[in-house]
């Protein structure tokens, strides 16, 4: 496949960026998205026609296998690309058209500025879950792993709430760059279980009080998140994260 | 309690609240101005507005309803002005059309002109039959019971713009309602996998009723004149 990519570049966090436009040839319909920047970054360096090398694209990756949330990416408009639950390094290159421009972009949100090129810093996600994404627990041996027990419908709810991989796709889809899926993913894995309920009201507060304090947006209920959303969590968190919250300030 | 105010969730709480009770006017409303349709001499209708306009219980709540506006209305633009600022550099190329309804992501431009619609739909009507007054009300008066069925119609049979107004008002309020219902309940955290289908189910019906039938009567009255 030969395709025109549209990158954007930019220094560092304080310069301004731009877009640059790249020609790149012979990409498999079967190497992921990642891999053809990896592609693109290697005809960077080793230009034949120019002698000096250019500076390869920066972009966040680290499992590439769709579990550690690292890769993002704003592609041709939407985040992850065009194709559903998945992250960037899910996505092949067969959902591309030869000759196709593909516009590449960083995450665009107040709370995610950009690092370099298409890296953003993603650490007010690290600070919302340091304010009450927790249970204090007592330190000693492990508990007995049936001394509690816990409803089957119950654990699959908080398993499907903790296969959130803070990916911050939520937040860059979002119209109002609202962070509230991410949130509520963290809050309802942990209310939903016994070890969890506890705090739950504490932590309700921390949360929602530390992703207004970083410029995140008030959620408008859109549901762009839970479709870009690449482990398809549920807007479901997001009412019961309102309904904690509601219950922690409406009934002392 | 301030904090809580302050707060994002606290925020719109405030506005799915005030936003419900705005709803359950407009039903009332919407009853209320059905009249007009089932009965062409008026009667019935001057008998409602008679009823709403001199009602004890309507009197007290008249100025509830007027808060509950203005808490709508204030809060909406606070959270959209702050939503203005959270993406300083926007993108280049963005679909939300494959993720979001345009209604969802529209809420603040169709409320705007939902509100320009009230303002002119306030000055034609409400104003008239509570301050101003108007002769068309005092023709035909029975037991001191205004003609306010006269206002309404002359007003629609003279002018095919307010006609064309009142339909493009009632479209826009559809459009609001059609992402609010639900969205409002998930805000006071009533939704689930299944209610969200129910709520969406419901809000589609409200909106096609509200907007279908406030659009239909003065299309009605317009219409009816000239056959
Ligand atoms: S909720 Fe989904 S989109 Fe948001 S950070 Fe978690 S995995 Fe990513
Ligand atoms: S690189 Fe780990 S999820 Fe994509």
């Amino acid at each position: 496949m030969d395709l025109t990519l549209k990158v954007w570049r930019q220094e560092n966090a304080k310069a301004k960026g731009k877009f640059e436009k790249y020609q790149i040839k012979n990409i498999s319909p079967d190497s992921s998205f990642l891999e053809m920047i990896d592609a693109l970054n290697e005809q960077l360096i080793q230009d034949d026609k120019d002698p000096v090398a250019k500076e390869p694209v920066a972009f966040d990756h680290d499992c590439r296998e769709g579990i550690c949330g690292m890769c993002s990416l704003y592609i041709n408009g939407r985040a992850h690309g065009p194709d559903e639950e998945i992250t960037t390094c899910q996505l092949h290159m067969r959902k591309f058209k030869d000759g196709d421009t593909i516009v590449i972009e960083p995450w665009r949100a107040n709370g995610f500025p950009v690092i370099k090129d298409l890296m953003v810093d993603r650490q007010a996600f690290d600070k919302i879950l340091q304010s009450g994404g927790f249970i204090s627990a007592n330190t000693g041996n492990a508990p007995d792993a049936n001394a509690i027990p816990i409803g089957k419908d119950k654990a699959e709810e908080a398993m499907d709430a903790a296969s959130c991989i803070g990916c911050g796709a939520c937040v860059a889809t979002c119209k109002n760059s609202s962070a509230m899926l991410f949130v509520a993913s963290k809050v309802s894995q942990l209310a939903l279980l016994p070890q969890g309920k506890h705090e739950s009201v504490k932590r309700a507060h921390a949360m929602i009080a530390k992703m207004d304090e970083l410029g995140f947006g008030h959620c408008t209920n859109t549901g762009a998140c839970e479709v870009e959303c690449p482990k398809g969590i549920s807007l479901d968190h997001i009412a019961r994260l309102n309904r904690e919250f509601l219950a922690a300030n409406l009934m002392p | 309690m301030l904090k809580f105010l302050n707060s994002s969730i606290g925020k719109k709480f405030l506005m799915s609240l005030s936003g419900l009770f705005l709803l359950t006017f407009l039903l009332v409303h919407l009853i209320l101005n059905s009249f007009i349709l089932f009965d062409s001499s008026g009667a019935l209708f001057n008998q409602a507005a008679h009823f709403m306009a001199t009602n004890p219980i309507i009197k007290v709540v008249e100025p509830v309803l007027a808060i509950g506006f203005i808490l709508h209305i204030f809060y909406a633009i606070i959270l959209t002005l702050h939503n203005l600022t959270t993406r300083p550099v926007g993108y280049d190329k963005q679909k939300l059309g494959h993720s979001s309804s345009w209604s969802s992501r529209n809420m603040f431009i169709l409320g705007l002109v939902v509100l320009t619609f009230l303002v002119i739909h306030v000055a034609n009507f409400f104003w008239k039959i509570k301050f101003t007054g108007d002769e068309l009300l005092e023709h035909g008066v029975v037991d001191g019971v205004e003609n306010a069925y006269l206002l309404v119609t002359t007003f629609f049979i003279d002018w095919w713009w307010i006609v064309i107004t009142y339909v493009i008002g009632s479209i826009a309020l559809g459009l609001h309602l059609f992402h609010s219902v639900w969205s409002a309940f998930q805000t006071l955290g009533f939704s689930n996998q299944l209610w969200r289908r129910r709520l969406t189910l419901i809000a589609l019906v409200v909106s096609i009723v509200i907007a279908g039938g406030f659009a239909l009567i003065p299309l009605w009255v317009k219409i009816s004149s000239m056959l």
